[in-house]
């Protein structure tokens, strides 16, 4: 079963590869959602089975190559862990095809879309079944390339190119850090089984390693490794700036690999290696750090960007700070928990979007938008579904999974905790306030779109709201329904030995905290509808009363300008140096070129020898006797 | 089946072939008959070698399909060939990329097409035999003999700068080759044996060992390139025909890798070790210096002319590290670049036929007129990327791993090729493939048309296969390897 649920999607992409262009796009539409639905259904047969008490169980499919005791298998690892990505990946993935049906229904080659879809699913898949952080590379990898191929799916356009090498360049800066990472828990655990390394994990915790002539903790320096890679996939802080511009694909893109699920394969990382980084107690406080910055420094840049679908992408940064920061706390189970709520309720923001883009021809610009509630009111009730879910309101799946998050900060002794608590709370105050604005610059108030967009507005075909109403269904209930297991009394049956849970008797939150947490929220959402619902004048005036903050946020804190001036140019500087100066001028210069020279130097002078005067010969011959004769005389 | 001499046929094969030719008469409608031997032949030998795969034992770690014959009475000098896991991929990957380089010059070759085919023809065997020489005075004659056709194929069916391509490759070769021929004499008076096989082992004085590790490294860091001694492989990449490339590329680079492991870590170890921070330090710069050199090329084969230099300075960081993980990447990276590199020749010669330039600049969005073209292009770049699931993957790879067990400079050192790689190649394909099509003398371009399709598909198959599979590939190499380590490390008492 299992293996039908990873497979399914690659023979889908094969099909599409191999007889897209002979079957034609019907053939390759039904083809690929009708696996993916397959695998959808039979993921969540999966993962009810994994709801009880079951061992966690390894599908040995083949070895893939083995170097001396370097032994790397391909295999299928099954443990609530891999099962609750599966439904993630797989449930998520299946509304993403069906409504790509209906979203790209004008475009020219919707077979090649459909295919990198499910080939994107078969990699994602691979990376969370995997047995062997190889394997897991091999999909996180593929991930990259799958969105690389995506995002510059609309090739003809350079924004999206760039966007999408853009992409890939800054996962690579990532992937380097776990290539590293990777090596180095073979050098010290002699294999990259995950069971052997996390049997041995505990042996090494006092092991000290030299790495570039410092001395450091071995588990600190291989998690931070990891926790690079992480960090580049996942758009944490420093590696951020892929993920805003990877909007320039399609949207469904967006939603399933640029939100649900691809960006949180980070987490993913953090949370299968947990056995590891319980011994991390460094990188555990750098990742705290990090997740919370990144959490309130995405929420702050989300506010006054003007693209409908750049808003949700930062707002997905900062719930990914979110998902690290309880990583980082130690609190797994929190983390993924949040991580799966957050697939369905960011898919269907996402999703939402599309349909809204969709209505407006490609419009994506919220100030052209306005009062499309009238137009379209199911996609707005899907919004507001997904953005009441994302803020955290009672018994809307964000409520419980965030809700735990800031309960695990709470609890934690350490001062980062404190700080990532405090962080926490204010980026929850700014999600709201930055949520309510989208809904409001899109959804409410009057119109700013011209007549015609607007009359034309229309509400999307059944194979776009369906999905829309399964990922709603998810927003809604997935909280209610499975926090008992990843949170609540269930944690220790359920999750059983796949990620390293705490002690925890589920506090609740102190009522005064509880009242700050609930009132923040409320504050972002009446400040939201104050600026952009009562008082339309307000957003001008405070944007420009406080310019400089605003022109920091509207321009992402510089931080794309600030890395083109500090690595693209000197990158593109020295590359140039090189090859003019290095290559040309000095090896070439002093190799063989002047070499040449000097050969053909000096053969020109001793050819003047050669002059064919008789008393030029006579005078060296003379002048040679009067030497020789004096060497005689003398010695 | 020891009867048949099934190794000197393989070699000789393409000979017969020459001989053939030869008989053809050299007029115009007779050219299709030469081209046809020519294909004939090469695809002949393919087999043949494949069939040595197929017979090959891989419990086994000494010379195979021996055959030794004496050539003097009075000299040790023996025309002695086999094989073994580590030569074998390097005979097939000779014997599989000559047939695709005939069909690739197929139609872009108009001038002295018999002559053309007779260098080819006549680098194969040159080419099978050194890698199959077990005495040492034999595989110096092929490794010097390569030169030849080389040369004649650069300087006579090259672009326009050929001559001084051509001379600048041979003369660095050849000070190279000149250094090797003072070590081999100078083994020869030392043991009086040319056998590789018996020297192998630590049988020279360190001092000793020292003079004749240079004089070998001078010869095989100029074939493989490494870093400073790279400058002559763009020029002859860059005026080479799309075939000499693919060649250049995919098989004489190897020459250098394979005489560092049969030469320099089997005869020298003790000096190996006492140079390896040498190799070390050049092949990082190669890595990181090449990479950088490659972003700002306009010039497409030039492009992947440096990045072959990168990818050879991970081989020779694989080798020197002399572990399992590392030799066996080198030599998977060898394999893999042989295959990627020569299909991106291949690419750029199918472009540069329809279109006469090699200016990236002029290139753009041929996405549109050629999705198939697009594909396999985008294939072989992953390949060259090192995406995992692709040859350049396993070889990179177990390099990184290998080095952990060396210094964790050499492992950054070789892991930022993770990221440089991807830099030039992603900008490459972006310049070239994506993007509207803003040349109008691009319109007409046509797609891949038949004899492209089976020139570039079994080399993309390839790619996918070694990356999935790729202990087909290793265990063959695996007893020889570690014999070769056991050696080293009992020379160095590690």
């Amino acid at each position: 079963m299992a293996q039908l649920i990873v497979f399914l999607p690659l023979f889908g992409f094969l099909f599409c590869f191999f007889f897209g262009k002979i079957f034609g796009f019907k053939a390759s539409q039904i083809i690929t959602t009708s696996f993916l639905f397959i695998s959808a259904i039979l993921s969540w047969f999966l993962f009810f089975s994994y709801l009880g008490e079951r061992e966690m169980e390894v599908i040995y499919i083949f070895n893939w190559f083995t170097s001396g005791n370097f032994i790397v298998d391909w295999s299928i690892r099954l443990d609530s862990l891999t099962t609750t990505m599966f439904i993630v990946v797989c449930s998520v993935s299946a509304c993403v095809h069906l409504y790509s049906i209906g979203y790209m229904s004008n475009d020219p080659s919707k077979e090649r879309f459909m295919g990198y879809l499910s080939l994107f699913t078969f990699f994602m898949l691979m990376l969370v079944s995997s047995n062997n952080l190889l394997q897991m590379f091999f999909g996180w990898e593929g991930v990259g390339l799958a969105s690389y191929l995506l995002i510059g799916f609309w090739y003809h356009k350079p924004s999206a190119n760039n966007a999408a090498i853009k992409a890939f360049l800054v996962n690579r800066i990532g992937d380097f850090g776990y290539a590293l990472g990777i090596g180095g828990i073979f050098y010290i655990f002699g294999s990259v089984e995950f069971s052997v390394i996390f049997d041995n994990a505990e042996s090494f915790k006092d092991h000290s390693i030299q790495f570039i002539g410092l001395n450091f903790s071995t588990i600190d320096l291989l998690c931070f490794l990891l926790f690079i890679g992480a960090m580049g996939k996942s758009a944490q802080l420093g590696l951020h700036t892929w993920l805003p511009d990877a909007m320039e694909g399609p949207t469904p893109v967006s939603a399933l690999i640029h939100a649900a699920t691809m960006v949180t394969a980070g987490v993913f990382l953090v949370a299968r290696m947990s056995p590891l980084f319980e011994y991390a107690l460094f990188t555990n406080l750098f990742i705290i750090f990090i997740g919370a910055s990144t959490a309130i420094f995405a929420a702050s840049i989300a506010l006054t960007q003007n693209d409908i679908k750049r808003v949700i992408a930062y707002s997905t940064c900062s719930q990914l700070g979110y998902m690290f920061f309880a990583a980082g706390l130690g609190a797994y189970n929190a983390s993924i928990f949040h991580l799966m709520t957050h697939g369905f309720f960011k898919a269907l923001l996402f999703l939402s979007a599309g349909s809204v883009i969709h209505a407006m021809h490609h419009e994506q610009d919220m100030r052209k938008m306005g009062g499309l509630f009238k137009k379209i009111p199911f996609t707005g009730a899907m919004m507001w579904i997904g953005s009441l879910a994302i803020i955290g309101f009672p018994y809307f799946s964000g409520y419980y999974s965030k809700e735990s998050i800031l309960e695990n900060a709470y609890y934690s002794s350490s001062s980062m905790a404190t700080f990532a608590y405090t962080v926490g709370i204010l980026t929850a105050l700014l999600t709201a306030f930055y949520s309510w604005r989208l809904l409001f610059m899109t959804f409410h108030g009057e119109t700013r779109s011209d007549k015609k967009t607007f009359d034309h507005a229309h509400e999307s075909p059944l194979v776009m709201t369906l999905p829309l109403i399964l990922l709603a269904f998810g927003s809604i209930f997935a909280g209610l329904l499975f926090s008992n297991f990843y949170i609540g009394k269930m944690q220790y049956s359920f999750w059983g030995n796949s990620i390293i849970l705490h002690e925890s008797k589920h506090h609740y939150l102190p009522f005064i905290q509880t009242l700050i947490v609930k009132s923040s929220v409320a504050i972002g959402v009446m400040l939201a509808a104050l600026i952009y619902f009562y008082k339309n004048h307000l957003s001008k005036n405070l944007a420009n009363n406080l310019y400089p903050l605003y022109s920091i946020s509207l321009n992402k804190w510089y931080v794309d300008e600030l890395y083109h001036s500090i690595f693209i140019r000197p990158y593109f500087y020295l590359a140039n140096l090189f090859w003019k100066k290095g290559d040309e001028k000095i090896i070439d210069g002093c190799g063989p070129n002047g070499i040449s020279k000097l050969i053909s130097i000096s053969s020109y002078y001793l050819s003047r020898f050669q002059s064919g005067y008789l008393y030029h010969y006579a005078f060296v011959m003379l002048g040679g006797l009067v030497i020789i004769l004096t060497w005689f005389i003398y010695y | 089946m020891t009867d048949i001499p099934i190794l000197s046929l393989t070699i000789f094969l393409p000979l017969l072939g020459v001989i053939v030719i030869l008989l053809i008469k050299d007029d115009e409608n007779s050219i299709n008959n030469i081209k046809k031997v020519a294909l004939l032949t090469s695809v002949g030998v393919f087999l043949l070698s494949l069939f040595i795969w197929l017979q090959f034992d891989n419990s086994n770690p000494g010379y195979q399909f021996q055959e030794k014959f004496r050539w003097f009475n009075d000299f040790n000098f023996y025309y002695h060939i086999g094989i073994d896991g580590i030569s074998l991929f390097m005979v097939i990957l000779s014997t599989f990329l000559t047939p695709l380089c005939i069909l690739a010059s197929w139609e872009s070759i108009k001038k002295r097409v018999k002559e053309y085919m007779i260098a080819f023809l006549t680098l194969e065997t040159v080419m099978i035999g050194m890698f199959s020489s077990v005495d040492i005075l034999l595989f110096y004659i092929f490794f010097e003999v390569v030169l030849i056709p080389m040369y004649l194929i650069i300087g006579i069916w090259g672009g326009d700068r050929r001559i001084y391509a051509s001379f600048k490759f041979f003369l660095y070769t050849l000070l190279g080759s000149v250094l090797m021929l003072i070590a081999i004499i100078a083994i020869y008076r030392l043991t009086s044996s040319m056998s590789i096989e018996d020297l192998q082992g630590n049988y020279f004085a360190k001092n000793v060992q020292m003079y004749l590790w240079l004089a070998f490294f001078a010869s095989f860091a100029v074939k493989i390139p490494m870093w400073p001694f790279h400058t002559w492989l763009p020029d002859a990449h860059v005026e080479a025909p799309t075939a000499g490339s693919v060649i250049l590329a995919g098989v004489l680079l190897k020459m250098g890798g394979y005489g560092f492991i049969r030469f320099s870590l089997g005869m020298l170890p003790e000096a190996s070790e006492y140079f390896s921070p040498l190799v070390m330090t050049l092949s990082i710069v190669a890595v990181v210096y090449t990479s950088l050199v490659a972003l700002a090329q306009t010039d497409i084969k030039k492009l992947i002319a440096y990045s072959s230099v990168a990818h050879m300075g991970l081989v020779t960081i694989g080798i020197f590290i002399v572990n399992a993980q590392g030799l066996e990447g080198a030599m998977i990276q060898m394999i893999s670049h042989g295959v990627v590199s020569g299909a991106l020749f291949l690419c750029v010669g199918v472009i540069y036929d329809r279109m006469h330039t090699r200016d990236i600049n002029f290139y753009g969005g041929l996405v549109n007129r050629m999705p198939i073209y697009a594909t396999v292009f985008m294939i072989f770049m992953l390949g060259s990327v090192g995406l995992p699931g692709t040859s350049g993957f396993i070889g990179e790879f177990l390099v990184i791993v290998g080095a952990f067990k060396y210094s964790s400079i050499v492992v950054i050192g070789s892991a930022t090729g993770i990221v440089l790689s991807a830099v030039y190649m992603l900008y490459l394909y972006k310049r070239i493939i994506f993007g509207e099509m803003s040349n109008k003398k691009l319109i007409e371009i046509l797609d891949l048309n038949n004899r492209e399709k089976i020139i570039l598909i079994p080399l993309a198959i390839a790619v996918i296969f070694i990356g999935i599979f790729p202990n087909i590939f290793i265990e063959p190499m695996r007893l020889p390897l570690e014999s070769i380590i056991f050696n080293y490390e009992l020379a160095n008492a590690k």
